[in-house]
């Protein structure tokens, strides 16, 4: 009919075309390789992680700069942290506003990942280092800026700004495409389901985030709290956690 | 020549027929969706209930696209090819239909769950944890039984749209499985077990092959049947399409890392994925060219064959965007598209242009076979080219002009070294274009509507022939 019967492939080709098991196998081989090469190493290579990575640590250990995780002593609790001690787990509270934050897609506009570029130091602050999102389950780095960066907007504004502005944001900002989040005041958080998740936390495979039995029972401190003040503690607690020094490199 | 040409095989196309209608109906409401929370950008006061708000109805949008439209799509025309190319009933019809109304359980699950906003926050994987576990028995099941009819197949050789397939059943199920590990907090709840910079890797990982197997390999698969079926005409190449299969089967994996350029993940993974996208050019238009020069010697056809006109902007969308992906993943590139709508705009080239072209074209093939009719107006199905081509290119220019404005105002500095623009100013300065968005989805859309009508309008007609048909012989 046309050239094309003419046209023959390999041996092996041939072979695998004929056989539907070993193109399975084959496929399912193929398939694999990428991700094992490119996912794996990054839970053991120290340098993925920034508070693991050898220069960083060595700074760290001679006391050159501040501490990168938050290493609690026997006996303190979440609140004995202090801004610049490091990456800790979230507070009760603080993990009720990141529940709202996932439930109402806010990663879908607003990115925690600032890059290392002179515009998005200038317009959001250090850029971030992977630590920071080590108790991040899942992370929430974001791939669109419909509105900016949010991975420092923790203490960048009051608290009653944040309160107004979630609540109506076209009063605050008129240009702002965000949709209202008044109803967040209407709803309570659940102290219950705080320490059920504060558990989940601490089942993880990878980074748990070790709340103590004391935590765990402070949980209770939420119960009465709306979701809009869960919101605003979550959102305050973004990018603080360490006290970064100036002229360090940060990442690998 | 051989038994099965003698003796006409019987095959199982009941089920094929469900999910081509299926899928029709979910283009219109995935679409639709599309086009509201595009509106909802351009026109905030739009999210006036929290059902509603863009941040609970995107997540809604690209489930109805890709799992409800694509899924449907690639499962019907799945069964329809493996049927067909391997000359064979389905392995178990039964299981079929367990696949359809199990997937709809699924969609319908979709619909209700997450505009209550219950959702595990990944992108593309939002649904809910007992979802997920039904999502992975329903695609075993749907995997299961395509292989097996590939092994009763009565041919010798397995048909390279079935290759295709194959690897997007083996690929999603490993996507599925590792990026939906979870612990549940409630019945509708839970969080990954990942967190951070391993979690970001294994997400986009996820989200990448998705595209890549999903949207890619599953939907040229359908290139590699209707191309040739439409034109009547043999593939340009048996050997570029083995090419074009190991390459892109092999490759496309490494991806996902030129998502995260420059964030925390460490530099090697971001390098390693820029590095492999670009080399995902040579396959990606080996197959595009394929496709292409599979009409030539009958590119007269285009003046009179609608439905191969869909066929062919598909493989020119799809050209274009495996070269635009590449160029977007090289570190200097991404350093300005990166956030932007640039990146809307380019998987809206890919999905728009290229995955819901070649599945309309693939639909509207099959509907005249399946019925065994002609479409009910011709000139509808040109009507609705037109309205998908023009919707698809008024959108994706929206977007390429918002997405590298955005970009430039960010990092533009003034002569006195501060930020000439606050971020809120380039908010504003995309107000026209996520109106030209608006419109140009809306565009698109209407030609969804005048797709399901002139299906609905064949169908009804083929039904009546053969109502008609049926009374002499009763008599």
């Amino acid at each position: 009919m046309s050239d094309h019967d003419k046209i023959y492939s390999t041996k092996f080709q041939d072979k695998v075309e004929r056989s539907t098991v070993l193109m399975f196998v084959l496929v399912a081989i193929a398939v694999a390789i990428g991700g094992i090469v490119e996912i794996i190493p990054l839970f053991y290579l120290d340098r993925t992680m920034t508070h693991l990575s050898p220069d960083v640590k060595g700074k760290v250990d001679s006391k050159e700069i501040s501490p990168i995780v938050w290493q609690r002593k026997a006996g303190q609790s979440l609140d004995d942290w202090k801004p610049g001690d490091g990456v800790r787990p979230y507070k009760p509270l603080e993990l009720a506003g990141r529940e709202v934050y996932i439930r109402e897609g806010c990663y879908l506009c607003h990115s925690q990942m600032i890059r290392p570029f002179r515009d998005e130091k200038d317009r959001y602050g250090q850029y971030s280092v992977s630590s920071e999102s080590m108790y991040d389950h899942p992370h929430q780095w974001g791939s669109k800026r419909t509105g900016p960066d949010l991975a420092r907007v923790g203490d960048k504004y009051s608290d009653e700004w944040h309160r107004r502005h979630l609540k109506y944001p076209r009063d605050v900002v008129p240009e702002s495409v965000m949709p209202n989040y008044a109803f967040l005041e209407d709803k309570k958080v659940g102290a219950a389901k705080v320490k059920k998740t504060m558990e989940v936390m601490n089942a993880m495979p990878f980074y748990p985030a070790d709340y103590t039995e004391a935590d765990i029972a402070s949980a209770a401190g939420v119960e009465g709290k709306t979701e809009m003040d869960a919101m605003i503690a979550y959102l305050q607690s973004l990018g603080n956690h360490i006290k970064f020094t100036e002229g360090v490199n940060y990442r690998d | 020549m051989n038994a099965a040409q003698v003796t006409p095989v019987k095959y199982d196309m009941e089920v094929v027929r469900w999910f081509s209608i299926a899928a029709i109906v979910y283009l219109v409401v995935g679409t639709l969706l599309g086009v509201w929370i595009a509106a909802e950008l351009a026109w905030p006061s739009l999210n006036f209930i929290p059902e509603i708000t863009f941040g609970r109805l995107r997540p809604l949008h690209t489930n109805a696209v890709i799992f409800a439209f694509g899924g449907c799509t690639l499962m019907a025309t799945g069964f329809y090819m493996v049927q067909r190319t391997g000359a064979t009933r389905l392995w178990s019809n039964g299981l079929a239909w367990f696949t359809f109304w199990g997937w709809n359980l699924v969609i319908v699950l979709a619909v209700i769950t997450l505009p209550l906003g219950i959702t595990q926050g990944k992108e593309y994987a939002e649904l809910a944890w007992p979802i997920d576990i039904l999502i992975a028995v329903v695609w075993l099941a749907f995997g299961l039984n395509h292989i097996m009819t590939v092994a009763i197949r009565k041919t010798s050789h397995i048909y390279v749209s079935n290759w295709f397939t194959m690897s997007m059943i083996v690929m999603i199920t490993y996507l599925h499985v590792v990026n939906s590990l979870a612990i549940p907090v409630s019945l509708i709840q839970s969080y990954s077990i990942f967190s951070g910079v391993q979690d970001a890797m294994i997400q986009w990982w996820w989200g990448h092959n998705a595209v890549g197997f999903y949207l890619t390999s599953g939907f040229l698969a359908i290139m590699y049947y209707f191309v040739p079926k439409q034109t009547g005409r043999p593939i340009f190449s048996y050997r570029l399409s083995v090419l074009h299969f190991w390459a892109l089967t092999f490759g496309y994996v490494w991806l996902g890392a030129h998502h995260l350029q420059y964030t925390a993940l460490p530099d090697w993974t971001g390098s390693l994925g820029a590095a492999i996208s670009l080399a995902m050019i040579i396959p990606s238009w080996g197959g595009a060219i394929n496709g292409m020069m599979t009409l030539s010697g009958a590119w007269d056809r285009l003046r009179t064959d609608y439905i191969l006109r869909f066929l062919v902007v598909a493989l020119a969308f799809y050209a274009m965007s495996t070269f635009e992906g590449p160029v977007m993943s090289l570190k200097t590139v991404n350093a300005l598209s990166h956030y932007t709508d640039w990146g809307i705009g380019h998987v809206h080239s890919g999905a728009l242009g290229w995955v819901a072209m070649v599945g309309i074209g693939a639909l509207y093939h099959m509907v005249k076979k399946l019925w065994n009719t002609e479409m009910y107006s011709d000139s509808l199905v040109n009507v609705h080219f037109w309205l998908t081509t023009v919707g698809t290119v008024v959108y994706i220019v929206a977007m390429w002009v918002s997405g590298i404005m955005q970009g430039l105002m960010w990092r533009d500095y003034d002569e006195y070294g501060a930020l000439t623009y606050t971020f809120v100013e380039s908010v504003s300065a995309m107000y026209p274009y996520y109106a030209m968005r608006t419109i140009g989805g809306l565009i698109f859309h209407l030609g969804t509507w005048v797709m399901l009508y002139n299906v609905v309008m064949t169908v009804r007609q083929a039904s009546v022939a053969r109502g008609t048909a049926a009374v002499p012989a009763q008599a």
